[in-house]
């Protein structure tokens, strides 16, 4: 794809800066999902299925509210319920929309051995471009919070796209379009932390004293963001990750061994063409071969 | 030097010598599509297997291939590659090796210290490879592994692929600095002043038995 109308400000596998002269000077995107208005009906995963034309196999019945029952390539979002006894005793039904949190640092980005498969616009949103996708599946290893699916069909990357072609065009994502509670709203990062603000005051003073923003700072914040309850323990939302960071395994992986890895075997070769150059060959001459005769004849 | 003699001795028959291409052809070929996935600037080399999604494609079942094969050779020379007590002296004496000084390093058998090391070597890094390829083979395994064992094979991998690509550079650097060698693994022969100057333990073990004109 074409990078210039795009405005992409980071590639997946590449060394050089991409073009830098635009920037999303009005602000960078977020989407603000608010777990405490949300109401679990699925209108967004059903807005996301039509927007993208995407038709999950239907699946069978567990007796649970969840389903399908996982992100697949055809659900690229999906309402993960967890019924929470809080100390009081009562019960808390949580509901989080789950999807691809749009991550700043980007973990399958730096995964990416495929130039280009994984994209990050100027105004945050990260992209997988399935025709340069390999489908080695190294951005579900790189990823903090588990969204990428690869097909089985086509054995592509696939998961949320923010609706980066609603976006492009000024419109909101199909789900934030979808939400009859209000429950997704979309707008610039700064606008969205403003409004959870209000949220979260609004939640404290009805006894949430714990209520806070979900917008973790080890993968240096998410384009996606939520308002919690318990934001002390996001685990209690179907287990989203306390402090999300891309693996140091992975880090050491795609950072400093891919350079001195590289390095070392440039400079082992080199090595051996200095020696040769230097020191020279091994090499057998006659007075080898005498030896080897007269030892031979030596022989009873 | 090209015509074999009459006196010329065998090192490599003609099954050991097939094996070992084999194994060294697979190698190559996944060395190339390795380093392509591993480093952005050699992406370009995927250009050789048809793509990136066919060198991800083809990668893993060379992989398996070559250990495969690598089995057959191992059998074959793995009871000459154990380390001797000679062979510590050979390597405390590095500096006239690498110096062609081989009159002052102790007798050699029919593998000398460096190469019984880079055996060593290539059969844990094998080991290594196959044990986390097997983990990162996304089509078919990597479902059945937790996410940090999949980070760990991914590291793991990228570890022993390294480590085995500087030990065949210093393979391949040995058996061209070394004048003969190429021959013994090309044509299987070689002569006797070669192996009584290289190898003269195993020179004087294989001599043993030829009767003597």
């Amino acid at each position: 794809m074409a990078l210039q109308s795009l405005d992409i400000i980071r590639r997946s596998a590449t060394t050089l800066p991409e073009p830098e002269a635009r920037h999303a000077y009005t602000g960078q995107v977020a989407k603000l999902i608010d777990t405490t208005k949300c109401i679990g009906c699925k209108a967004c995963q059903v807005a996301c299925m039509e927007w993208n034309d995407l038709r999950d196999t239907v699946g069978t019945c567990t007796g649970h509210f969840e389903n399908p029952h996982d992100l697949s390539e055809a659900s690229w979002t999906l309402m993960r319920y967890t019924e929470y006894e809080n100390p009081k005793g009562d019960l808390e039904w949580l509901i989080r929309k789950d999807g691809c949190m749009h991550c700043e640092d980007p973990g399958c980005l730096k995964a990416c051995p495929s130039p280009g498969a994984i994209v990050q616009y100027a105004n945050g949103i990260v992209d997988f471009h399935e025709e340069n996708c390999i489908g080695c599946g190294y951005c579900v290893t790189g990823c903090p919070f588990d969204i990428p699916r690869i097909s089985k069909k086509d054995k592509k990357a696939y998961k949320c796209t923010l609706c980066s072609d609603r976006v492009a065009v000024g419109l909101e994502p199909a789900c934030v379009k979808s939400c009859p509670t209000g429950a997704i709203v979309f707008g610039t990062k700064e606008d969205m932390r403003r409004h959870a603000d209000e949220r979260i005051e609004d939640l404290k003073s009805r006894g949430f004293d714990q209520a806070g923003l979900y917008d973790p700072a080890g993968v240096a914040g998410t384009h996606v963001m939520y308002v919690l309850h318990h934001a002390d323990q996001p685990g209690l939302y179907s287990g989203l990750p306390e402090k999300p960071r891309i693996s140091p395994m992975v880090r050491l992986w795609k950072g400093s061994a891919k350079p001195l890895a590289l390095f070392a075997m440039v400079a082992t070769a080199a090595v051996g063409f200095f020696h040769y150059m230097g020191i020279g060959p091994n090499e057998t001459d006659e007075s080898d071969e005498e030896a080897a005769r007269r030892e031979l004849e030596k022989r009873p | 030097m090209s015509l074999r003699k009459s006196d010329a001795i065998v090192r490599y028959t003609a099954p050991t010598r097939i094996n070992h291409w084999i194994v060294a052809i697979s190698f190559v070929l996944l060395a190339l599509s390795g380093l392509a996935l591993f480093h952005p600037a050699l992406f370009w080399l995927t250009n050789l297997f048809g793509g990136g999604p066919w060198t991800r494609i083809l990668h893993p079942f060379i992989g398996v291939f070559m250990v495969a094969a690598f089995i057959f050779l191992w059998a074959t020379v793995h009871r000459d590659n154990s380390m001797q007590p000679r062979d510590w002296i050979w390597i405390r004496k590095i500096r006239d090796v690498v110096e062609n000084r081989e009159e002052n390093l102790p007798e050699v058998g029919r593998y000398n210290a460096g190469q019984k090391l880079l055996f060593l070597v290539i059969v844990f890094c094998l080991i290594g490879l196959l044990l986390s390829g097997i983990v990162i083979w996304r089509s078919y395994f990597s479902v059945f592994f937790p996410i940090d064992l999949i980070r760990f094979s991914s590291l793991l991998h990228a570890f022993c692929a390294f480590v085995l690509i500087c030990a065949i550079i210093v393979h391949i650097y040995a058996a061209l600095w070394v004048k003969g060698s190429i021959r013994a693994m090309t044509r299987g022969w070689v002569s006797p002043g070669w192996a009584w100057k290289h190898h003269r333990g195993w020179f004087r073990e294989v001599t043993k038995s030829v009767p003597q004109k």
